[in-house]
């Protein structure tokens, strides 16, 4: 593989871990969704490139669901929903932004201590990359975690999925890749379908998850 | 090329076909119970013809042990479900829609079990959970409540949460894998991995059980990664907390035993017997605690599967012939036990025509062969004798007792707590003054008895032909 080859794949997969940051500050939803957009952007040209360079065609398979399905489809759905709930307010997060941002940048100090030390028998890129996929996993975990909103923590899924698949195409030549974005793609539509059909704002009158719990006979 | 592996998957999915487009829900009901028997048939020939093993699919004395015993319990929860869902139709909580849907995701889920059990490719197992994960959300859901809704959500988010990290471990299971194996699909295949596990390198390794412990913890429902577990019993239609407890978690499981024994292959990896074996106990004695103030009686014995799956984990986490064998009884007598209890609930529910502890009393009375057969199953899960689960704990208990004392006292006070907070409830609910709604039973008793039956005789006399095949599997699990 050539320098040139590797700085790319690297700068893509760098990118992502970059974006998830932005996310886990964002404290608007619509601002939300086009970082989010963003991040499935990078994620499909880091995919394709990686099918690139490791001559793998059915990676691009991959990367046409993360661009047209991820990028395109899955924001603007969110974004017609969070209009008809009417929740474009500011979202509640549990922890401010300096302490999310600490605990990010300790989540990817961690990853990146565990893979390295884990991964002497990988050629460098795949480690590397494998070090950034676990990253983005951990943030997008953090994510779900520092919101109270259901589509915050949608999209915090999302982005964790997107380390997921990061870290699958990372691994040169792992069979089943295509198969396991499209059974995670049709697991994401459902959780977008659920908020709209499971209709939670009417139901419940928010998205607010700590509004749901008190519906629970046991509190 | 048609044999019975292919019956046991394209029953189900032909099935799910044919029950989504007929309208009619008795005959959908019916043809549920058929598909249901029929793949039962397909699944029990398993011991006697074995079908080849190819790169996805795998048949080993491990697995038909799992599918049989998914493919019986399936079976029996179908005969009550249709009784139930009837009782349903009636009261007005589910149209004719709704069941139709209902009995074709039921196929579905025992398509993707089935998958999962008999899944030889890693990546392939992966994605059957996935899809058993999805159409137990939908069902749980079914009833379209706040409560049903909260929990079908809860259970999504925690479940993909879930299913994501165990997809993390699977890919460094094959980042593993792969200097050693080779690019492509075979270093996907358990069987090839498991042979050839020994030349791994061990701290990838570690690092993927890490993950797939987390991950297929999540869906074993292993405190404290047990959140979505009681909502998704208490909330969902009866024959299907049945069937999350008898059968899902135990798929989840099986997931976790397949990895276990390919780090076992490996000597220089670490050992996972301990951190299942301190999950187990966690999930043990938090269960057991947690009994004591319940209310709603669906979620008791939510909470209840979860002490026993803490159990399960303990044995299989032990390892050694004994306590592998003490593992697999005890998790066949619990698939048996819970669902059974389950069915009892289920009717009790009707009856009473409410969830609420409070709201139930002197079944044993009002509705003798209901009541007596609650607290029969009640006394097998508790584990106490003759029943088949009280032999099983008996063995979990003396095989660590001769091994690790200590682990083994924390296993006998996890088991005594949970015996003293069952008991407690089933006083109020089996005995003393008749108090709630009376509605006639409607339904037949006959999948309850039928397990309740099982697990006496399991209990009293284990016929030698399975001690052997049991032993045969347990040294399998190594």
């Amino acid at each position: 593989m050539s320098r040139i080859d590797f700085d790319i794949a690297h700068l893509l997969a760098g990118s992502l871990v970059l974006i998830s940051f932005l996310e886990l500050y964002q404290d608007r939803l619509y601002a939300l969704l086009n970082v989010y957009a963003l991040h499935a952007l990078t994620l499909a040209a880091s995919v394709a490139w990686q099918a690139f360079i490791q001559d793998a065609p059915h990676l691009y398979v991959t990367a046409a669901i993360a661009l047209f399905f991820k990028a395109i489809v899955i924001p603007v759905a969110l974004h017609r929903i969070i209009v008809r709930l009417g929740i474009h307010r500011q979202i509640d997060k549990v922890v401010g932004v300096g302490s999310a941002m600490l605990a990010g940048i300790g989540l990817v100090a961690l990853s990146m201590v565990v893979t390295l030390r884990a991964t002497y028998g990988v050629e460098s890129l795949a480690r590397q990359d494998l070090a950034f996929a676990l990253s983005v996993v951990l943030l997008g975990l953090l994510m779900m975690v520092t919101r109270r909103n259901a589509v915050g923590q949608v999209v915090g899924f999302m982005s964790l999925e997107n380390g997921l698949v990061l870290a699958a195409t990372g691994a040169r030549g792992m069979p089943l890749v295509v198969e396991i974005s499209v059974a995670f793609s049709i697991l994401i539509a459902f959780i977008v379908i659920g908020i709209f059909l499971f209709r939670i704002r009417e139901r419940f009158d928010s998205v607010d998850l700590q509004a749901l719990d008190q519906f629970r006979g046991e509190r | 090329m048609f044999d019975a592996l292919t019956g046991v998957l394209l029953i189900p999915i032909a099935a799910a076909a044919l029950v989504a487009a007929l309208p009619d829900y008795r005959l959908t009901a019916r043809l549920n119970v058929a598909a249901t028997a029929l793949t039962l048939l397909f699944a029990l020939s398993l011991f006697f013809v074995r079908p080849r093993s190819g790169a996805y699919l795998l048949v080993d004395d491990l697995n038909a042990t799992f599918i049989v015993l998914t493919t019986f319990v399936g079976f029996t929860t179908s005969v009550f479900s249709s009784s139930y869902i009837g009782h349903e139709l009636q009261d007005g909580r589910l149209t004719p829609r709704f069941v139709r849907y209902y009995h074709a995701m039921y196929q579905v889920l025992m398509f993707a079990m089935n998958l999962a059990l008999s899944a030889n490719n890693i990546g392939l197992m992966w994605v059957a959970i996935e899809i058993a994960t999805l159409t137990t959300v939908l069902m749980v859901g079914i009833y379209r409540t706040h409560e049903a809704l909260e929990a079908a959500w809860k259970y999504f988010i925690l479940g993909s949460i879930g299913i994501a990290l165990a997809l993390f471990g699977t890919i460094l299971v094959y980042m593993a894998a792969r200097p050693v194996i080779g690019e492509g699909l075979d270093a996907m295949v358990w069987t090839v991995l498991v042979k050839r596990a020994g030349g791994f390198d061990p701290a990838l390794l570690n690092l993927a059980f890490v993950f797939l412990l987390l991950g297929y913890g999540t869906k074993i429902g292993l405190a404290p990664l047990h959140a979505w577990l009681p909502d998704a019993h208490a909330e969902g239609p009866t024959p299907i907390s049945a069937v999350l407890s008898g059968l899902l978690l135990n798929v989840a499981l099986y997931a976790l035993l397949r990895f276990k024994m390919l780090l076992a292959a490996n000597t220089a990896a670490l050992a996972p017997g301990p951190l299942m074996v301190t999950l187990g106990l966690i999930s043990l004695v938090f269960a057991a605690f947690m009994l004591y103030r319940r209310r709603d009686i669906k979620r008791l014995f939510a909470y209840s599967s979860i002490e026993h799956m803490g159990i399960i984990a303990f044995a299989f986490g032990m390892g050694g012939p004994l306590a592998n064998f003490a593992g697999l009884l005890h998790m066949t007598m619990h698939s048996l036990t819970k669902s059974a209890i389950f069915f009892a609930v289920g009717h009790v529910a009707q009856v009473k025509g409410t969830q609420r502890i409070a709201d139930m009393g002197g079944l044993t009375e009002t509705h003798p062969a209901l009541g007596w057969g609650l607290a029969l199953g009640v006394v097998a899960i508790a584990g106490l004798p003759p029943l088949g689960i009280f032999m099983s704990e008996f063995l979990v208990v003396t095989s660590t007792f001769a091994r690790a004392p200590l682990l083994a006292m924390v296993l006998v006070f996890g088991l005594l707590v949970g015996l003293a907070g069952l008991f407690l409830r089933l006083n109020s609910v089996a005995f003393g003054e008749p108090r709630g709604a009376n509605a006639k039973a409607q339904g037949s008793y006959v999948p309850m008895f039928a397990h309740l039956l099982l697990v006496l005789v399991a209990g009293v006399y284990l016929p030698p032909a399975l001690v052997v095949w049991f032993q045969n599997v347990a040294g399998l699990l190594g």
